[in-house]
């Protein structure tokens, strides 16, 4: 495969796709399939066909905002239609080149005007089994142009000028580590895409792995080529059936057309994939503990240093990012790093990909230039808190991040911005929730979730976790003394200091950033046994008082 | 060093040749054992004493490593599921959005906990950590099937029905 061969693929699926003179794409992703996608393209195609106009029906990834799937979008007048069903098909081919069906079209301008698509630029454009559409979008231009006219060196440098910062939570910076894994003395050396998105409320990865899985893959390679390693391991969650097959046939598919492989595009580069499956382990998003994985042991960490970049796989470097980051490297490769660095924050750079839930109107998923504010996040792109509810919090970070309350909402996104509100960026879950969510409930399932979670290695997290269930369970009962709430505190403390690896270093987030913003809540169910939400059952003690 | 020969495959099941190819497909490597796993409970449903022995024996990793492994991971089941099963996810958009009530209410419907298998062997009641449809919260599958935005009676109508089949 050289660069003039892969221009003449995009030029023939042009031309291929010049033949229709309409374009009807509608979104597969799981949200939308569960609500029978798979037969409105059927019922789609069928029309099509009856009608006799040019029509290509195609399949893609999320388009973004689930709420209001299925969603359906015409091409090229780029009229988007929501909640489709089969019924609807055959109304939808009659309007093709005439004006666009009545009252099922909607008008997301606010959801959409706020967004920089980087990572998803591609989602709800292409095919994601087809391989000719990725590259009909300048897909694997910039490996084979990085194989030709780079050095490894110049592309760590460009990374690191493009001010990258790794998206699987920690905020690391991608040039730092990518050098680091480079020096790294070994002939062996390997990459791993970190696609364990254990964060219980999120599915970013889930989505660009189904979506755009050649996307991925590509960072990968050209990841390879820079830190000089022939093997790559893509570790997904079993619980992701689609993105599991979605990349075995991508890593298929780049193989026959030679991206991957033995000397790519001719030159003395090889490099492989392979995708090694999960089986629900939290843990398992931390380094040490996904290297065990994938080497088929118990997924329990390791300490650090000697960290993953010197001593890794099987005891050789090996390079793991997030399958957000990988995501992101075509583009900063395809533009300047200048491009990159242009959008963000000072330290915070690109964008960030969002899984917007829980109480708020567009539900789904969301890319925003960092430096946003969330209170454009939440009100905006998100449309506020459905009416009759007041906003209470938005929790970010999953189990290892926290709550940030309606008064800090006017703070702009940044990894930074959001160590200092006591949360974390994370890996992009944002969960909304309303004055029905009662904080200490939510401190509460976190802390079940890391307990559950916890492998049992070290002993703060494994006995601190469930000390500190056992105390928030009384508070919520309505059994809770001042004093548990002291203990509690100083648990966290303890917990946090002492944990050997991240799950158990950042599981008193969720507790500490609620006393935090919300410690009148803990006080009402200790003092008064009363749940200002409504949600904890606290009438056993009260009886007992009364 | 000594030529390693696997061991004969328990029974004449078929099945049992489609968890060899897997070892096979990875030189019965020990690194093979977790992917090993999921092909024995993707073919059987589940792990059992004999499949975990036959699986450690193949790739020379001690029975304590092999059943460690399949104890640690979550996606791993040592019991057979039922004929149906029915998994709530407990995400927190789920939860958010209440999945705690239909876990319990479902609890109470079948008179079982959750993880396990009404006594007749036709529903399992499990509990998912996020399936990632977290937009359409609460979430829950049918086997296998995402189902989004559950109510409790339609819940129940679904365990109704798998209860009168």
């Amino acid at each position: 495969m050289t660069i003039e061969e892969l221009e003449q693929i995009a030029e023939s699926v042009r031309l291929e796709n010049a033949k229709y003179d309409h374009e009807v794409n509608v979104c597969m992703d799981l949200a939308c399939l569960s609500q029978h996608a798979g037969e409105l393209k059927d019922a789609l195609t069928k029309a099509a066909e009856a009608s006799g106009k040019k029509v290509l029906i195609r399949r893609t990834g999320c388009m973004g905002p689930c709420s209001s799937g299925p969603l359906v979008r015409v091409d090229p007048e780029e009229t988007l239609y929501h909640h489709v069903n089969a019924s609807h098909a055959e109304a939808i081919v009659a309007s093709l080149g005439a004006e666009p069906v009545a009252g099922l079209q909607c008008d997301l301008r606010e959801h959409f005007e706020l967004q920089t698509r980087v990572v998803l630029e591609n989602a709800g454009h292409i095919d994601p089994e087809k391989i000719d559409d990725y590259i009909s979008r300048n897909g694997y231009q910039a490996l084979l142009s990085v194989l030709t006219e780079m050095t490894p060196n110049g592309v760590i440098h460009r990374i690191t000028e493009s001010g990258l910062r790794g998206r699987g939570g920690g905020g690391y910076p991608t040039g730092l580590k990518w050098g680091t894994v480079a020096k790294a003395n070994g002939g062996q050396k390997y990459v791993v895409c970190n696609g364990d998105e254990g964060d219980p409320g999120a599915f970013m990865d889930r989505s660009v792995m189904e979506g755009d899985p050649h996307r991925v893959i590509e960072g990968m390679a050209i990841a390879g080529y820079a830190v000089g390693a022939s093997k790559g391991f893509v570790y997904v969650r079993a619980e992701y059936p689609t993105a599991v097959s979605r990349l075995t046939a991508a890593v298929r598919d780049a193989r026959r057309r030679g991206l991957l492989g033995n000397n790519i595009c001719n030159t003395p580069f090889s490099f492989d994939v392979e995708i090694r499956l999960g089986a629900g382990a939290f843990v398992c998003g931390e380094e040490t503990a996904l290297i065990a994985s994938i080497e088929g042991r118990r997924g329990t960490p390791k300490p650090r240093p000697p960290y993953p970049a010197v001593s890794g796989l099987w005891g050789h470097p090996t390079l793991i990012n997030n399958v957000e980051t990988f995501a992101n490297i075509p583009p900063i490769l395809r533009h300047e790093a200048k491009w990159f660095a242009n959008m963000g924050s000072e330290r915070s750079k690109g964008t960030k990909v969002f899984a917007l839930t829980g109480k708020i109107t567009h539900t789904g998923l969301v890319e925003v230039p960092m430096g946003i504010k969330l209170r454009q996040i939440i009100e905006n792109v998100g449309g506020g808190v459905p009416a009759g509810h007041t906003f209470k919090a938005v929790q970010t970070g999953g189990p290892s991040g926290g709550c940030i309350p309606a008064e800090m909402l006017d703070v702009g996104v940044s990894y930074d911005a959001l160590v200092r509100l006591g949360s974390i960026m994370g890996s992009g879950g944002m969960i909304v929730m309303d004055d029905t969510s009662c904080m200490v409930n939510v401190a509460k399932f976190f802390v079940e979730f890391c307990m559950t979670e916890s492998c049992g290695k070290c002993i703060p997290c494994r006995a601190g976790t469930a000390q500190m269930y056992t105390l928030l369970t009384r508070i919520c009962d309505g059994t809770g003394t001042m004093d548990d709430l002291a203990l509690l505190e100083d648990l966290c403390t303890t917990v946090k200091e002492a944990s050997l690896c991240g799950l158990g270093q950042t599981a008193p987030n969720p507790v500490l950033s609620t006393l935090k913003y919300f410690r009148n809540e803990y006080i009402e169910h200790i003092e008064h046994k009363r749940c200002p939400a409504g949600v904890c059952a606290l009438e056993a003690a009260v009886e007992v008082l009364a | 060093m000594a030529s390693f020969t696997p061991p004969p495959l328990p029974s004449d099941d078929k099945r049992w040749k489609i968890v060899n190819g897997t070892m096979r497909k990875n030189g019965f490597a020990r690194f093979a054992l977790i992917e090993t796993l999921h092909t024995v409970q993707s073919s059987f449903g589940y792990l059992d004493d004999d499949a975990i022995r036959f699986v450690a024996r193949s790739l020379r990793v001690p029975l304590s490593q092999a059943y460690g492994v399949a104890t640690f991971y979550h996606y791993f089941s040592l019991k057979p599921p039922g004929k149906h099963t029915l998994t709530i996810c407990a995400g927190t958009a789920c939860y958010i959005k209440g999945s705690d009530k239909l876990t319990a209410l479902a609890e109470k419907r079948l008179g079982i906990a959750q993880g396990q298998t009404t006594k007749d062997g036709n529903i399992s009641l499990m509990t998912a950590r996020c399936v990632g449809a977290c937009s359409r919260a609460p979430v829950v599958l049918c086997d296998g099937e995402v189902s989004g935005e559950m109510t409790d009676t339609e819940m129940l109508g679904q365990l109704e029905r798998w209860a009168v089949e």
